[in-house]
């Protein structure tokens, strides 16, 4: 479960980051780019607190 | 609320954890954490109005990409060099090594001051989120020589930001920080996404065309009226030393006394150039399109700067970050405060310091002139760190007695209390005499506390007082 949370955080924050160089090469829109971002946000804030900031490093 | 006050007390000891004795082994933190630590700390609220501030003062863009470059650097190299070998050496707060050397009475007074500090950093974060959240209210924003509040709509907004802050930085600070580093890889993407977006508009189409654009449109090296020209040297020294409080003012021992090897001490670098690289130059970039398509209009205002190349998530970043910043260091202020009053209840300090946080966040002029205040900031703190720094490393060479205040005794150490005044006196002098702007006195600065330090420790040290162990 962890797991997936943590993959569906990734994808989150590539959602926030990549349609931003699919605007810049001409791809998509600024709007759309926009609603992604949204989306990724969304994304991640739902899944990464389940798993972010269980482990703190102790050595 | 007797639940959420006794909740808040056991934090405040798990806080305290460690506060008055050296750190132990089973307790040193891997080099991971702190590179956690620093890149969440470091892309804050104040990133949103740096690098726009840079645009503002007309730094050019080979001042941008190499002055920013070798300022991180050399506060990299100050992070590990003074605060980190220092920390590892002595593995305690800087509180606590400050009483061992100043007494208990100067610790105090530099709490109460870093209080101060901490309300206005405070002030200006919940000013920036607060332009984030008038957007739907279509909120007036205040212009870049706006000192006082303009509008009634703007004094609610920050009322209402500022009191959500309080009531959280009294219950619940663990959360905030929490949620803080949760936030902090998405605050970063945020800052790339809106300023790449944006870069078609101001004509830049291939990576070819970066350069010529970022002269021409985005750091021209041209000032906005009424501020006053940046040139490669203020944007090094400021990136070098806007966290001199931390670094050289040795701040940061509290976090670095964790570290198993001195050489942490470059996991600052992560926090510098995601935060004060990458985010000051794409916070920059997305300015400078707000001033284009405002005929260069002085009205400063974060929020609407993020939702134009990012909407709703941009807004939401702008929010978080100032949020996020606001937060702890409003909390850290009423700590500091607390320890000048220990029988006040936290949370009631925690509120008047609050209170006092909104009210100056209300004045835009905090935030407009927030690199000013925090090269000040950084300047105001500097002695402090230099004093920890020449006891611990020269004073037992030059015969000197280290760590005086706790070896004679003494709540006050008047030398360390001469060199923090005198040096910011003269320091004062240099700038109204020489002209020497704030960006730049931190360095002679460093050498005139070590100075003063000596001499004046030579002059008043009693060695007859030092107790028998």
């Amino acid at each position: 479960m962890k797991i997936l949370l943590s993959i569906i955080s990734v994808v989150g924050l590539l959602l926030t980051i990549i349609p931003a160089f699919l605007v810049f090469f001409g791809s998509i829109s600024l709007e759309q780019n926009k609603n992604l971002m949204l989306v990724g946000t969304i994304l991640w804030f739902l899944t990464a607190p389940f798993w972010l900031n269980k482990k703190t490093e102790e050595v | 609320m007797a639940f959420n006050n006794n909740k808040l007390i056991g934090k405040l000891n798990e806080v305290q954890e460690f506060e008055r004795e050296v750190i132990p082994q089973n307790k040193l933190k891997g080099w991971k954490s702190f590179i956690g630590t620093y890149a969440g700390e470091h892309t804050a609220g104040t990133e949103f109005v740096i690098g726009p501030l840079f645009v503002a003062h007309g730094a050019s863009a080979s001042d941008i990409i190499f002055g920013l470059l070798l300022g991180n650097i050399l506060a990299v190299l100050s992070w590990a060099f003074f605060t980190a070998k220092l920390s590892v050496k002595k593995r305690v707060t800087l509180y606590y090594q400050l009483e061992k050397i100043g007494g208990k009475n100067f610790t105090l007074f530099y709490n109460l001051v870093n209080a101060g500090l901490f309300c206005c950093l405070a002030g200006s974060m919940i000013a920036v989120a607060g332009t984030a959240v008038g957007i739907p209210f279509d909120l007036p924003i205040p212009s870049l020589s706006d000192i006082y509040p303009t509008s009634i709509d703007w004094i609610i907004i920050v009322f209402i930001i500022g009191a959500i802050t309080t009531f959280i930085a009294m219950f619940g600070f663990n959360e905030v920080a929490k949620f803080a580093n949760i936030a902090a890889p998405w605050m970063i993407m945020v800052f790339v996404a809106a300023a790449v977006a944006v870069l078609p508009d101001l004509g830049v189409h291939s990576i070819s065309d970066f350069w010529q654009v970022a002269n021409d449109k985005i750091w021209t090296g041209v000032p906005l009226e009424g501020q006053s020209q940046f040139t490669f040297w203020h944007v090094l020294f400021f990136a070098w030393f806007c966290n001199m409080a931390m670094h050289i003012g040795m701040a940061d021992m509290s976090i670095l006394r964790y570290a198993k090897k001195w050489q942490y001490g470059f996991s600052s670098s992560a926090g510098v150039f995601l935060g004060h690289y990458i985010a000051w130059i794409a916070s920059g970039i997305l300015y400078s399109l707000f001033l284009i398509e405002s005929n260069n209009s002085t009205e400063f205002a974060p929020g609407p700067v993020a939702y134009r190349a990012a909407g709703i998530a941009g807004a939401i970043c702008v929010i978080i970050a100032g949020w996020t910043t606001a937060n702890p260091t409003l909390y850290r202020a009423g700590l500091a405060v607390q320890a000048i009053m220990p029988k006040s209840k936290t949370w009631k300090v925690t509120l008047i310091v609050g209170l006092i946080t909104t009210i100056a966040a209300c004045f835009p002029a905090l935030v407009m002139n927030l690199l000013d205040f925090v090269a000040l900031y950084g300047l105001i703190l500097m002695p402090v760190g230099a004093v920890i720094y020449i006891d611990t490393y020269l004073f037992p060479k030059m015969g000197l007695i280290d760590e005086y205040a706790e070896k004679s005794g003494i709540r006050f150490n008047v030398s360390a209390v001469i060199t923090w005044g005198l040096t910011l006196v003269l320091c004062l002098l240099l700038n109204l005499m020489y002209g020497i702007e704030i960006f730049f006195l931190g360095l002679p600065g460093w050498f005139i506390a070590v100075v003063i330090y000596i001499i004046s420790s030579k002059l008043l040290q009693k060695p007859t007082l030092i107790k028998k162990p």
